[in-house]
């Protein structure tokens, strides 16, 4: 009975991630447009659009190789489950011993990897553009991503997700140098992995400005939209990690009731939808970086990720 | 037990014979190959068996060497698991060669070398004085010195076998130093004489920087690694897979034997040297890769890359067990010594692969390959999963040495003392970066050679090679995903090597509920590959039937999109150089100085236009060459030595003589 309940929870997580990524997406796209003085699509919009390429039908080049039509299913895989080992609205669910934080990363750097490669197949200059820059983008921004995790664990003596979480829930952390280093180089390292404004434009077609775009251009059909449900997958998934690392107030621990789900679910909505409405004003309040200048910005996170761990190594209290 | 296994090094020796006379008949290589794989199989049998006893210490000692000496062998926990690297990886690649080797245009060239140069490895492993060990450390240099002159018609085989030999002989100099001062005065050189003495803080720095110059340039720590990129590429691919996946682990063993086993660990301060070069081999190894274009030499700076990994790793249990933390030591050698393991599978698995892709194209020049996945189903799914491994991707082996690694180096904050709590969490991200720059070069690799469009008539032609090979690279996959699930079975089989060496080792992981791997009793963090795995094949799996059955299974193919301006050309595709674009400029800039020239031709002209990309390589061109230019001039100066009359001869034979007597003189 405890084993099914269990499994109960980690299924709701599950189905949870997935049912509230597109809606997540609509949210920041309605209200970027209405921070534009536009009406903007509906909140609904992006899942119209993933049953509407549901049912086209897909075509491949000829020149594509059996791995292009794979791909999309291990890159919806993986970061599926990505999003789904990340603590939403409670700690310590069945599975949670699974995965620490560095797996997460190395499993999101799997998605990338294996799209990257995809990229390439078709054989284009698009494909081969955008997973050049992809990778150049990632190969910086996971530094600094596992720099931010070793903040993390340094502080709560464990990569485990869960315990992180359960420790500074519990203990009298209170504001410190490090985190708020690690909080801005996260949040640098967010924009950057999920093609957003400055590093990539997610809404551009224009080919010299596009990165992810590019390289998933010749997916269509079920194919792109697997891709387009990853990156909404991708964006809850970091959503989901900022809300549990650093606000991971509200969260049911596995020391209390299982009834108070519904409001741990609650509080995770509120917590990403806050966090969706910053990542609007923000795009609509910078403007995109010329690529070259991506790697100055992406050093920052890197340095201040670096900075939070040394601060933690020469002293505990920082 | 011992005794079995030194039949069987004696018979592999015995092999290279054999192959001098098999090679006579060229079309039969098949003997050779099938000997060394029955005896690296029966090796690799006693080895489990000697693990399954508890890993007791054997010894064996043999009349033959010095006449006062002997030669003494030895079989411990440590020797046992680096005999399971050679045998294993040994037996799988003799499988490939059963088919590789065949199409060898010279094999009186390969045939006789090859059995004893995995003999001369097992043997460095076995041996249990200087003598023996030395005696056999260049045996294996030796060997394989005439492996990478294989293709001799070659003009860079030359030179790639010419900086090897200097560089390998120089290593073994600094070993034979190393030696001689740990057998001091009394010259006690059985090894057992050795671990028992008490040493000088200044004798042990010593012994421990020439045990770093000695083993560092056979494993291929930068800067003395300048070798490896030019003589691993040069010798046939079979071959390359045993140097880079085995010869490079038994120079770690050496390290490993020579600081933790005989000197018995050293002071914080030498640890952070080590630390350092390994940190810094590893981000460097793979920028070089980057900026690679050949397959073969972009596999050999990997290599780099991942000793730099093993090494960092060393340096850290180094540190630990100086600081007197004995069970994060262990945790430190078990994350070294299991991606000892790894890069040993994975990397030959990329040579085979390799060697594959060479055979079936006749090309390794990446700008010429592409679209081989079609062409090569069995290649190329191995080679990815190579490919995912050595990019340290979950749910594969690579990534769990290095979460192990990472595990350690999270542990130390508690070294409190000043250089090294800085250098540590560098360390971390230097390591860092260079797990995110290999999947990057990977990405790079397999996308050019293996996806995209064919970019020459060879490619489009290639044919999947034979039968042994594919078997052969089938294994190495199918053990890198079976070590990246079960994670425990060598964490585990690795406890005697950290008892014998530490006198600590990690908890038994595969007693852990569903075989997750947790190291460490205090800290919760845990990984488990096999639910990843599983996660992984269930949520895909479920996506593929859903979709299927509820969206529609049609599908169709159609020209190529390219937002409607598709080119048939396969030159417009992206190219190695061209995506390692956005890196070079970004770290190859100030790094390589690399310089992009732009030639446009006048306007209205038809001629075509040319960028070229020049690079220079740093430690090439600072090191190296000033040091050759040093050792050129000092012989030009000392030239007229040679041509003197025998009086002049005799006074400086004089005067040396009475030199030395000073030196001794002022001594005592």
């Amino acid at each position: 009975m405890r084993l099914l309940l269990d499994l109960l929870a980690q299924g709701l997580q599950m189905t949870l991630v997935l049912a509230a990524a597109p809606l997540l997406v609509g949210w920041t796209r309605k209200l970027r447009a209405r921070l534009l003085r536009r009406r903007g699509p509906d909140l609904v919009q992006p899942y119209r659009d993933l049953v509407r390429l549901l049912r086209k039908e897909p075509v491949i080049a000829h020149s594509a190789s059996p791995y292009f039509r794979v791909a999309p299913y291990l890159v919806f895989a993986s970061t599926w489950i990505a999003a789904a080992l990340v603590p939403t609205y409670a700690t310590g669910l069945m599975f949670h011993w699974a995965t620490d934080l560095i797996a997460i990363v190395a499993f999101l750097g799997f998605a990338r990897f294996a799209l990257g490669l995809a990229g390439m197949d078709v054989g284009t200059a698009f494909g081969g553009i955008g997973s050049s820059r992809e990778v150049m983008i990632a190969s910086l921004a996971e530094p600094a991503m596992l720099l931010v995790v070793f903040t993390l664990a340094l502080l709560a003596g464990s990569t485990q997700l869960s315990a992180i979480a359960e420790f500074l829930v519990r203990e009298p952390v209170g504001l410190r140098v490090s985190l708020g280093l690690a909080l801005v180089a996260l949040l640098m390292v967010a924009i950057a992995e999920n093609a957003r404004i400055p590093v990539d434009n997610p809404t551009t077609h224009l080919e010299l400005t596009m990165v992810h775009e590019a390289m998933v251009l010749e997916y269509s059909g079920r194919h792109l939209a697997l891709i387009e449900a990853a990156s909404a997958l991708k964006l809850t998934a970091y959503f989901s990690l900022v809300a549990c690392l650093f606000f991971p107030f509200g969260m049911v621990t596995s020391t209390s009731s299982p009834l108070l789900y519904p409001l741990g679910i609650l509080a995770w909505m509120a917590k990403i939808a806050v966090l969706g409405a910053v990542l609007a004003v923000f795009e609509t309040a910078v403007a995109k970086l010329r690529v070259f200048r991506v790697p100055e910005f992406l050093g920052g996170a890197f340095v201040l990720g670096f900075l939070g761990t040394l601060l933690l190594f020469v002293s505990r209290a920082l | 037990m011992l005794e079995f296994l030194v039949l069987i090094v004696a018979l592999l020796a015995a092999s290279g014979a054999l192959g001098v006379i098999r090679a006579l008949d060229p079309r039969r290589p098949l003997l050779v190959y099938g000997i060394a794989l029955v005896l690296c199989l029966g090796g690799l049998a006693v080895v489990l068996g000697h693990r399954v006893m508890g890993a007791p210490v054997l010894r064996l000692v043999l009349p033959l060497g010095l006449p006062w000496v002997g030669v003494h062998l030895r079989l411990d926990a440590l020797a046992g698991f680096f005999l399971l690297v050679i045998n294993l990886v040994g037996a799988l690649v003799s499988l490939f060669a059963l088919g590789y080797g065949r199409h060898a245009s010279e094999p009186g060239r390969v045939l006789p070398f090859y059995g004893p140069f995995l003999a001369a490895m097992q043997l460095v492993c076995l041996a249990d004085d200087a003598f023996s060990f030395l005696f056999a450390w260049e045996l294996m240099s030796l060997v394989s010195f005439f492996l990478v002159l294989v293709e001799h018609e070659k003009e860079s085989s030359h030179q790639a076998a010419r900086v090897y030999l200097l560089m390998a002989a120089g290593g073994t100099f600094s070993l034979l130093l190393a030696m001689g001062v740990l057998a001091g005065a009394d010259g006690g050189y059985s090894f057992d004489a050795i671990r028992g003495q008490e040493r000088a803080e200044a004798t042990v720095v010593s012994v421990f920087l020439l045990a770093l110059i000695g083993a560092g340039s056979k494993a291929g720590l930068i800067p003395v690694h300048a070798w490896l990129p030019l003589a691993h590429p040069a010798a046939p691919s079979h071959v390359s897979a045993l140097m880079s996946g085995v010869m490079t682990k038994v120079a770690i063993y050496g390290f490993v034997r020579l600081v933790f086993d005989l000197l018995g660990g050293v002071a914080l301060g030498p640890s952070v040297i080590v630390l350092i070069l390994g940190g810094i081999s590893a981000v460097l190894g793979v920028l070089y890769a980057l900026m690679e274009h050949d397959l073969k030499r972009l596999l050999a700076y990997h290599t780099v890359e991942n000793i730099g990994i093993i090494t960092a790793a060393l340096g850290l249990a180094l540190a630990f067990a100086a600081a007197g933390f004995d069970l994060l030591a262990a945790l430190a050698l078990t994350a070294g010594l299991f991606h000892v393991l790894n890069h040993a599978l994975f990397k030959s698995l990329l040579f085979c692969g390799a060697g594959a892709v060479l055979h079936a194209t006749g090309t390794r020049d990446m700008e010429r390959l592409g679209g081989l996945l079609r062409r090569m189903p069995t290649t190329g799914i191995s080679f990815l999963l190579g490919c995912a491994a050595i990019s340290a991707l979950p749910p594969l082996n690579g990534f769990v040495s290095e979460w192990l690694l990472f595990q350690a180096i999270l542990q130390s904050p508690i070294l409190v003392s000043l250089p090294i709590v800085l250098v540590v969490p560098a360390v971390g991200a230097l390591l860092a970066l260079a797990a995110a720059l290999a999947a990057a070069c990977f990405v790079k690799a397999y996308g050019v050679v293996f996806l995209s469009r064919p970019r020459s008539a060879e490619a489009a032609a290639a044919r999947e090679v034979d039968p042994f090979s594919r078997a052969a690279m089938l294994a190495f996959a199918g053990l890198c995903l079976l070590l990246g699930v079960i994670p425990g079975l060598i964490v585990d089989a690795l406890a005697p090597v950290g008892e014998l060496l530490l006198t600590a080792h990690l908890p038994s992981q595969l007693g852990n509920p569903w075989l997750s791997l947790q190291p460490l009793p205090t800290s919760a963090s845990s990984y488990n590959g096999l639910v990843l795995l599983s996660f992984l094949l269930i949520a895909g799996g479920l996506t593929a039937v859903v979709l299927h059955r509820f969206g529609g299974a049609g599908l169709r193919l159609g020209p190529i999109w390219d937002c409607g301006y598709p080119d048939p050309a396969p030159s417009t595709q992206y190219t190695a150089t061209s995506f390692a674009q956005p890196i070079r400029r970004v770290f190859g800039t100030v790094l390589f100085r690399a310089r992009e020239t732009v030639t446009m031709p006048p306007p209205l002209a038809t001629a075509a236009a040319r960028l070229e990309v020049r690079l220079e390589d740093p430690i090439w061109e600072r090191l190296y060459v000033p040091v050759a230019r040093a050792v050129l001039a000092a012989a030009d100066r000392l030239n007229p030595l040679q041509f003197q009359t025998i009086r002049r001869y005799l006074v400086l034979v004089f005067l040396s003589l009475v030199g030395l007597l000073v030196l001794a003189a002022a001594r005592s």
